[in-house]
Order: C-alpha cells, then sequence, then structure tokens
C-alpha cells in the first residue's frame, strides 16, 4: 500500500490541510479566557488582587481558584450576598487584525500556484459569558455558554460542579463534570489573542494526518480529584475523563482518559515564588466503528489505539519579571499517527509518531497597569508518522509578543488596551516543499464586566 | 514602501515603547499617586503591593474610605487612627509586627478582610511597613510589650463552672447574650470607635471549625478578652480578671460553640450538660440556660 503522503510526493493531502485549518477555526472561535469581575463585585476586591494582570492569575488568584472560588472566609457563602447580586460577567474584544498565510495554493490559469494571502478588518472574538461563584460554603459552579462567533450557536464551555475541602481539608476536592484540566499553561486565561498567538501549540499540535483527536487545551468532560496545601505550594490534580475530547455523547472508544499534575513551589527570598511540576496524559482512541448501511454507529468504537502527552515545567519569578518554561513529550500510536484502522494494513514506512514542544512564556509586570509578553514556541517532530517524510515536516516555531494597558482598575468591570503580534513557521508543508510562514497583528479593547 | 507587516511591527515597537517610558516616569505603581519621599525601599516595594490588593477598601489615604467602604460592613480599617483590633499588646498600645502580620495571613472572620496567606513573606513585611507610614503614631510611639499568657490549665467541670461565673459577673451576657447568640440587651446599640454600628461576636453560630476575629485557638480567645478589640466596644478584662481565672471564661466560651466538637463540650455534656452549670447558683443561669446543641436560635451575623 503506498504511503499517504506519496500520492503527491511528501506532501500532505490538502484534506489535512483543511483539517488542520478547521482545528484553528475551531480553537478561535472558542472563547478568549476568564476573568470574573463578578468575583470582585462580591468581594469587593480589584481585580488586581486575584489577576497579575487580567486574565492571567496570581497567587493569590490561584489560591482562591483552588478553594473553589472562595476567600475561606464566612463571606463564600451566596448567603451573604445581597439578593440583587448574580454572578454572570461577560467578556469581548472588538479588534483590528491583520493576517498573512504564506504558500497557500490558490488557483490561477495555468494550474494551482503558491501565494500569500493577506486580509486585515475590523472584528469580534468570541464573548465570554461567564457565571461562577458558590451554591453552599464549600460547594461551588462554574457555567461557560459558549455562543460561536460565527453560526450563533450556543455549546457549553464549561459546566461543572465543585465539592471544596472535603471533610475540612484542601487536600480533598472533586470537580464534576465539563472543565479545563488542570494544567501549567492555562488558555482559558492566555494573555494573547491574535490568530497565531491566540492558543498554545503545546496543548493543540498533532501531525499531519493524524486522527487522534485529543488536544490538552480542550475543556473535557469529567471527575477531577484535587487537593492544595494552604499556601498553595504543593498542588496535586487527577482527572479521569471521556475520551471525547469535551465533546456531548458517549464516547466512540469506550475508553477513559487520565490525566495528572503535580506541582511544588517555593519561596526564593526577594525573587518570589518559583514553582516546578510535571504533568502527564493517556488515553486510548478508536481507529473504526461498527458501521451500519456503511455509516459508523456511534458509541461502536473499536480497535483502540494509545497515545501520551508528558510534560516537565518550570515558572521562575524575578520580581516583577517571570518566565515559565515547559518540555513536553508526546506519541501517538502508529494506527492513530497514520489514520489506519486497527484491522486494517498499515502504509509503508508507518511508525508510531513522536515529537517534543517547548514553551517559553515571558511576562514583565510593571505594574498592575502595564503587562508585557513575549513567547516562543518550537515543535520538533522526532519521529514522523511515515519514514519517507523529511524529519523536520511540519515542524513549528512560533514568536508572540504583545502588551497590554489597563487604564483603570476596580472592582466592577475591566478594561485593557491590547496590541499584539504573532509569526509562525511551518516547516516544509508548503505544496512546494518549501516552509510556510503566516503572521498576526492584532489590536483591540478588551473588557469585562 | 512600507508593507503592512513591517507597519504593523513598527506600531507595535512604538506602542510599546511609548507605553513603557510613559510607565517609568509614574513611580513605583503607575497611574497611582507617586509615593512620597524619604519612604525606604521596603516601603516603596509595600506601596505597590498595598495598591494592587487593599486600595479599594482601605483607600490611597489609608482612611479606610476607598471605593468599595461604602458597600462593606463592616468598614475597613483606618490605617491613620492606627487603632487595631487583633494585638498581642495590651490595649492602647501599637501592636507588634508580627500581629499586624498574623492578621495578614489569618484575615478577619466576619468581616471582608481575606486571608493574605499566598503573599510572600517579604511582600507582608513591606505592605505592613508601608501600612506604618499612613500614622505618626508609629513614629512617636512604641509597640507595646506582649501579655503573657499563662499555660492552660486541663478542662474540667469545675473550670467551666467558674468560667461560667465570670461571664455572668463581669456581664458578657449584655452583648453576646446569655446563650452566646450575640444577642445581649445591649448588643443593638454597640457603635465602634467610628461610629459604626457593630454586631457582638455570636458564639453559638460557630460550626466545627469555629474561627473568631483575631485567631483559632483557646490561647488566641484568651488573648482577645485580655487585650480587647481596640476601636470596637469589646474592653480588655486585664485589669478585671486574674490570668489564670481567665483560662476559665475561655473554657465556658468554648462550651457556647455548641456545634463545635472540642473538649469543652465533652467535658460539660459528660456532667450533665448545661444543667451541671446551675448548680453554680447563679440565677442568671436559671433563667437563661446555655443553649443545648443545637439549639441554635438565630444564624448569621456576628462580629
Amino acid at each position: 500500500m503506498p504511503s499517504r503522503f506519496c500520492v503527491r510526493g511528501k506532501q500532505p493531502r490538502p484534506i489535512h490541510i483543511l483539517a488542520a485549518l478547521l482545528m484553528l477555526l475551531l480553537i478561535l472561535s472558542s472563547t478568549p479566557g476568564y476573568a470574573i469581575p463578578a468575583f470582585a463585585r462580591k468581594y469587593g476586591l480589584p481585580c488586581s488582587a486575584c489577576h497579575e494582570a487580567w486574565p492571567k492569575l496570581n497567587s493569590f488568584g490561584q489560591n482562591f481558584k483552588d478553594q473553589g472560588y472562595q476567600l475561606n472566609n464566612d463571606r463564600d457563602s451566596p448567603i451573604w450576598m445581597n439578593p440583587s447580586y448574580w454572578p454572570v460577567a461577560m467578556r469581548i474584544t472588538p479588534h483590528w487584525h491583520y493576517e498573512s498565510l504564506g504558500r497557500q495554493l490558490v488557483d490561477s490559469g495555468d494550474g494551482q500556484v503558491e501565494q500569500t494571502v493577506k486580509t486585515s478588518g475590523f472584528d469580534l472574538t468570541g464573548i465570554d459569558i461567564l457565571t461562577a461563584g458558590t451554591l453552599a460554603k464549600n460547594v461551588s459552579f462554574l457555567l461557560v455558554p459558549s455562543i460561536d462567533a460565527g453560526s450563533g450557536t450556543i455549546g457549553f464551555e464549561s459546566a461543572n460542579v465543585r465539592l471544596d475541602n472535603i471533610k475540612g481539608s484542601p487536600w480533598l476536592n472533586f470537580k464534576f463534570g465539563k472543565y479545563e484540566l488542570d494544567t501549567p499553561l492555562t488558555e482559558k486565561r492566555i494573555m494573547t489573542l491574535s490568530n497565531n498567538g491566540g492558543f498554545y501549540q503545546l496543548w493543540h499540535y498533532a501531525p499531519s494526518g493524524d486522527i487522534n483527536d485529543f488536544t490538552v487545551g480542550e475543556n473535557q468532560l469529567g471527575v477531577e480529584m484535587m487537593g492544595h496545601s494552604l499556601d498553595d505550594h504543593t498542588r496535586y490534580a487527577a482527572s479521569l475523563i471521556s475520551s471525547t475530547n469535551g465533546n456531548l455523547g458517549l464516547p466512540g472508544g469506550r475508553s477513559y482518559d487520565g490525566y495528572l499534575h503535580l506541582s511544588q513551589a517555593f519561596m526564593a527570598g526577594k525573587l518570589g515564588l518559583q514553582r516546578v511540576g510535571v504533568y502527564g496524559v493517556t488515553g486510548l482512541r478508536p481507529t473504526y466503528f461498527l458501521t451500519q448501511d456503511g455509516v459508523p454507529i456511534p458509541g461502536t468504537g473499536r480497535g483502540n489505539k494509545s497515545f501520551y502527552r508528558l510534560g516537565a515545567y518550570g515558572n521562575l519569578y524575578i520580581g516583577k519579571f517571570d518566565l515559565t518554561g515547559v518540555y513536553q513529550h508526546a506519541s501517538d500510536n502508529v494506527f492513530l499517527a497514520n489514520a489506519t484502522p486497527a484491522n486494517g494494513e498499515l502504509p509503508e514506512g508507518a511508525q508510531g509518531a513522536t515529537w517534543n514542544i517547548g514553551t517559553f512564556e515571558g511576562h514583565y509586570v510593571y505594574s498592575p497597569k502595564h503587562f508585557i509578553l513575549g513567547r516562543y514556541e518550537l515543535v520538533r517532530n522526532s519521529r514522523q508518522p511515515l519514514s519517507s517524510l523529511p524529519s523536520d515536516f511540519g515542524n513549528v516555531d512560533v514568536f508572540t509578543a504583545g502588551y497590554r494597558f489597563y487604564p483603570f482598575i476596580n472592582s466592577r468591570a475591566g478594561f485593557a488596551w491590547h496590541i499584539e503580534f504573532s509569526t509562525l513557521n511551518m516547516v516544509k508543508t508548503a505544496d512546494s516543499g518549501a516552509d510556510q510562514r503566516s503572521n498576526s497583528f492584532f489590536t483591540g479593547f478588551d473588557f469585562a464586566f | 514602501m512600507m508593507t503592512i507587516r513591517t507597519t504593523c511591527l513598527c506600531i507595535l515597537l512604538i506602542a510599546m515603547a511609548t507605553s513603557i517610558a510613559l510607565a517609568q516616569g509614574s513611580g513605583i505603581s503607575s497611574g497611582y499617586p507617586t509615593p512620597r519621599n524619604g519612604f525606604s525601599a521596603s516601603e516603596q516595594v509595600g506601596h505597590g503591593i498595598y495598591l494592587r490588593y487593599c486600595v479599594l477598601c482601605h483607600g490611597v489615604y489609608g482612611d479606610g474610605n476607598g471605593d468599595t467602604a461604602q458597600f462593606i460592613d463592616p468598614k475597613p480599617r483606618d490605617f491613620t487612627i492606627a487603632t487595631f483590633k487583633c494585638r498581642s499588646t495590651p490595649t492602647g498600645t501599637l501592636p507588634l509586627d508580627t500581629d499586624l502580620i498574623n492578621t495578614l495571613v489569618r484575615g478577619v472572620e466576619t468581616t471582608n478582610m481575606p486571608s493574605w496567606r499566598p503573599l510572600s513573606d517579604e511582600n507582608r513585611h513591606d505592605l505592613i511597613a508601608y501600612i506604618k507610614t499612613f500614622s505618626e503614631r508609629w513614629k512617636t510611639e512604641k509597640s507595646g510589650e506582649p501579655i503573657k499568657i499563662p499555660a492552660e490549665p486541663p478542662v474540667d467541670i469545675a473550670s467551666i463552672r467558674r468560667g461560667h461565673d465570670l461571664f455572668q459577673k463581669v456581664e458578657c451576657w449584655k452583648c453576646h447574650g446569655q446563650q452566646g447568640h450575640g444577642d445581649g440587651p445591649s448588643a443593638s446599640t454597640l457603635t465602634d470607635s467610628k461610629d459604626q454600628p457593630i454586631r457582638p461576636y455570636n458564639f453559638a453560630a460557630a460550626g466545627n471549625d469555629a474561627r473568631f476575629k483575631c485567631g483559632v485557638t483557646n490561647e488566641d480567645l484568651y488573648r482577645i478578652f485580655m487585650t480587647g478589640l481596640d476601636g470596637t466596644p469589646m474592653p480588655s478584662f486585664a485589669d478585671v480578671i486574674q490570668p489564670n481565672d481567665a483560662w476559665d471564661l475561655v473554657h465556658y466560651l468554648r462550651t457556647l460553640q455548641v456545634n463545635r466538637r472540642g473538649e469543652e463540650n465533652r467535658v460539660l455534656k459528660a456532667a450533665g450538660g448545661p444543667a451541671a452549670l446551675k448548680s453554680a447558683g447563679d440565677k442568671q443561669s436559671a433563667n437563661h440556660p446555655p443553649a443545648a446543641p443545637g439549639e441554635i436560635k438565630s444564624p448569621g451575623g456576628a462580629n
């Protein structure tokens, strides 16, 4: 059986590019992040109490979240709230952005040629509708309905209930429903919003043609057991999640994914809080389904094959500067990587795909009003799905820089001017075998109330 | 001719450079009043921390008149008068730095003041250094000497009975009520030093994780009524109650926390429950027996 990639030499099929674009579109249509002024209103604290610069949490905000959106005092229970209080916040970002996509295939009189596609215009991000808080002392919730900016379709990005401080211990908390995995770098509070920089390669990259739909960055359906020390220096989170990548409905592969995150922080004098941690996720995905009249029957996935992601990270603070470095090794079974049913024949040269991702993100928080960010992401494929592919095929480099200015900070609303540039290079993915580069420039007003 | 990409890059760089330049000229925490001259390095850092976490309640001038103060009950502390509730020092004196740091770590129960445990020790010290710049008292007075707390004697029914008698004698019930519900005859008339209404602590509403404004342990409770809560109607009883007798009062007050599983409630139950206290012969007690477990009249507010 010929290699899938050998049809047009070493290049991926257009369907793969289309799939990648659809994935990108899916990522971009998701809501940008959590910053919940409803909490600030409830407790009378400024945004800056919980956020270094919203939506990025500081250690106090992380502790607040880990305690189940509670300050752990007698004001946590909703019984203390004015009856008119409604725990809802909204966030959206009207913006102008410029995009360029290099070496795109376009039709011309002589067939297809490669050219850079450029465009710009005014736009909106998806809207965040964030409802969160406590149902009672030590019973918290988060509900985030999401509205697709294009189709208007309504879904639920998050919907979970959390039992906090079980038996009075911060070491035992259970979350149930749809939620974001406890990751070292959260996309729900990502400080970048552009098409290239608005998500982490770390959580979404997959080799071309891989049918494994799991992404760490998508909110997942399941149950999380989480615990932490009182000062949050020691944390753990373990999740058992459906193998649907957060999509509703029964799992296709009749299996569960498991996720574990451990971290330890320590104070380093005046430098501030330093944290190191490890995480890992593993699971199975079906490679084919039972069919009825040739149509796959939902929930009948067969031929499960495995995948895993393992990572380690460090979060270093030097006063107002902080740097997070994450290394992740990823692996997908050969059947997943080559989109081949487990009862089918693998293409010649097929092999399990492995790749490594490095992410380095630095922030300089001059004050709660001025936030500067730089990020470099690199993806290096260490084993291609097909041995015939160039060893660096599909490698990715992304550099993102941005600045946010918060003219005022209070307990009622948040407002920021956001400006960002991001450039992404994918190695040898153009039809001609050349690299493809895309650039995003984004500026807009990010507000939450 | 510049491409759109180059133009965007230029705009980004110019915007960042301009903003950083502006930020450099606007003090340690741009956008807020620049710290006054003469601040130490620690106070400067504390100023930035204060503006990040505290200013909205306690106000730019530390007078407790921040933007959200109007919505908060009880009102935020006024640092300009340097009067603090939670101290290890005698009433009327300035607290130790460790007292203020303990308050930051613990938070203040029944108020909007949360626990700032996630802050680093350095940050808390810097914050305290800055807070002390709001009042001249810190320059003219020294902190008081911490009160001495004798070792706690064993909990027994005799100690609880003596505490009960003391409760009647020094008239704690006038504010806190006979059953510790915070509903004594004077409760509705109480105001703090800034004439704001204030409610007495409701012992009975506390659960098993009972916390007081200034701590959680028996020693904390001892300290509270021997130092008083300055700025509130809760006086110091250091001149009225002998140090060892104060432990009896602690043991009795713990029995008012009827939902708390503690040694005091266990001893009282073993001795026959609240009826065991009647033998002390106190008429008040006979007329208003302490609440039995589960007999909470009114949940909620306490101070």
